[in-house]
């Protein structure tokens, strides 16, 4: 696939391989050959999630767990800081489990994205496929981490009494939006790690900050005025107060968190995936 | 999708013409930000030119197990990485006719934790097959590794034997045009090199072409019809196994300065 041409048929026939420019594959056949190997990427995802957690004693019960402790650890952790004088502790609680696990299914896009093509190292040296299955296989390993604690949600949301509403319906565009984001941060992420592998050491550090700068913690309209207006530079503002706002508190969100939102997933995609393919026949050289 | 011009013959299943490989290396071994800052500080650039490949040309017919040989480095495996379409080459012009399988670095596409059946899966999906492509050849597959109730089991309890026998077994049995063979059956078994010999020698005889990157010449004078010698980049000799072979040797034994190919 590194060749700058592909056959239409990736399988069989004629490969003619020639220098590339520096810039893009062509588009077209990349495109069609990764759709064709889109299972090898689905199922590369499902093995990795199967593999995760043969060696503990919970095994697969360990991504409900792991949700549930989180909430746990930041719902501690907010109840002191607010020394316990807070009216809508129940809503707070229920809107850091929506924030907490979105983000989380975000990081670990990013983080397991970003070391995808280290990581497949001897694959890559082997085999002739669009290395963009890579970081989107880690992607679809995200989300399916991501689904149990969805369900995990459902039952804190009417444990502490919140109501539901028909808003709700639409979280999933963000949820789309977040992924669509995901995945091209994942791409970029993964890029820049083969030629810095200090990225990924770097990385934690990153998506922590990421996590407090982000309505998580905090709701949307409770960022300090004086960043009011910066607040829209982050991708996670739109992202994670949208999904919050609609699955929360069932209300539409503003039309700048949707606008916001989209922007900034279209942007990261479209760049992540253009930097990813210019930078990917390179790869095999400075593994 | 281009019109691809087919020079030469159609009967040849790969052609390389006037190929190089350079690649641009950093002096660390990984590279780090550290590093890069201290680089730019000193205004250093960081590549260091390695010519992997210098200026190969050479055409195999469909049929054909050509071997190759040469010392370590000489560009052996980066020349079949550039024939199944990992490697771009910086110069010149490959075609490829017919459908790649590789077996160039060991372990491949294989995670530990699983097993081996949905590691052959794995191997399979992202050779290019379909599920019901590589459901239809699984049970010759599994026969052919003989791993016997060990296909069942993770991978990690695999002796290197076994994992060397699963990835061959995985290879030979994609159905392909051209196999690229690099250094694959070092741990094989006595039973399992002569099984593996006649597997590759039956692909061949139905007009299947092979490349075996070996340094053991006697599988070379074995299996192969054809033999090519690389040293350091440059192609020094395409014949007949056994002539390539003791020119090689001979090669080995007075020196690289004091051979030259009119010697012979």
């Amino acid at each position: 696939m590194n060749a700058t041409r592909v056959d239409e048929d990736f399988t069989s026939s004629v490969h003619v391989y020639e220098p590339h420019r520096a810039g893009l594959p062509r588009l077209g056949p990349y495109i069609r050959t990764l759709w064709h190997r889109r299972q090898f990427a689905a199922e590369m995802s499902r093995s990795n999630i199967r593999a995760a957690n043969t060696n503990t004693f919970f095994g697969q019960i360990w991504l409900v767990i792991n949700p549930l402790l989180l909430a746990c650890v930041y719902y501690v952790l907010i109840t002191i800081l607010r020394s316990g004088d807070d009216a809508d502790a129940a809503e707070r609680f229920v809107h850091l489990c929506a924030g907490l696990f979105a983000f989380y299914y975000f990081s670990g896009a990013l983080t397991t994205g970003a070391s995808s093509v280290v990581a497949g190292g001897k694959l890559l040296l082997n085999m002739s496929f669009p290395r963009l299955l890579l970081p989107l296989s880690a992607v679809r390993t995200a989300f399916f981490r991501f689904i149990p604690t969805l369900i995990v949600y459902f039952p804190i949301h009417l444990g502490f009494g919140q109501p539901l509403s028909w808003e709700m319906l639409l979280a999933p565009v963000f949820l789309l939006l977040l992924t669509v984001f995901g995945a091209g941060m994942a791409m970029i992420f993964a890029t820049l790690q083969v030629y810095f592998r200090d990225t990924s050491s770097f990385l934690p550090y990153f998506v922590r900050m990421w996590l407090y700068l982000s309505p998580v913690l905090w709701f949307p309209e409770d960022a300090p005025e004086r960043f009011e207006s910066l607040m829209i530079f982050n991708p996670l503002y739109s992202l994670l107060g949208g999904w919050t706002d609609l699955l929360v508190r069932g209300q539409i969100p503003d039309l700048s968190l949707w606008i916001g939102g989209a922007v900034w997933a279209v942007v990261a995609a479209v760049l992540g995936s253009l930097f990813f393919m210019s930078r990917e026949r390179e790869f095999v050289v400075r593994l | 999708m281009n019109a691809v011009t087919t020079t030469g013959s159609a009967g040849n299943a790969v052609q390389v013409q006037n190929v190089s490989l350079t690649y641009r290396t950093t002096f660390e071994r990984v590279p780090t930000f550290k590093t890069a800052i201290v680089r730019f500080g000193r205004g250093e650039r960081a590549v260091k030119e390695v010519e992997a490949v210098q200026d190969v040309s050479f055409d195999v017919p469909h049929g054909n197990a050509i071997g190759i040989i040469g010392a370590n480095g000489a560009g052996k495996s980066t020349l079949m990485r550039m024939i199944a379409g990992i490697l771009p080459p910086t110069k010149g012009r490959i075609q490829v006719n017919g459908r790649v399988s590789t077996l160039l670095a060991l372990g491949v596409g294989f995670n530990a934790q699983l097993s081996g059946r949905e590691n052959v899966v794995l191997g399979g999906l992202a050779a290019g097959l379909s599920r019901k492509e590589i459901q239809e050849r699984y049970e010759e597959i599994a026969d052919f590794a003989e791993l016997g109730e060990f296909i069942d089991m993770p991978m990690r309890t695999y002796s290197s034997g076994m994992f060397q026998r699963l990835a061959f077994s995985v290879a030979v049995h994609m159905d392909p045009d051209i196999l690229l063979i690099d250094e694959a059956l070092s741990a094989g078994d006595a039973k399992f090199k002569q099984k593996a010999a006649a597997k590759m020698k039956d692909l061949v005889t139905n007009a299947r072409t092979m490349f075996l990157v070996s340094h053991a010449m006697s599988s070379v004078k074995d299996l192969c019809n054809d033999a090519l010698w690389m040293h350091k980049g440059k192609l020094m000799m395409r014949g007949n196994p056994d002539e390539v072979i003791a020119a090689y040797n001979k090669f080995l034994q007075v020196g690289e300065d004091a051979f030259s190919l009119e010697d012979l």
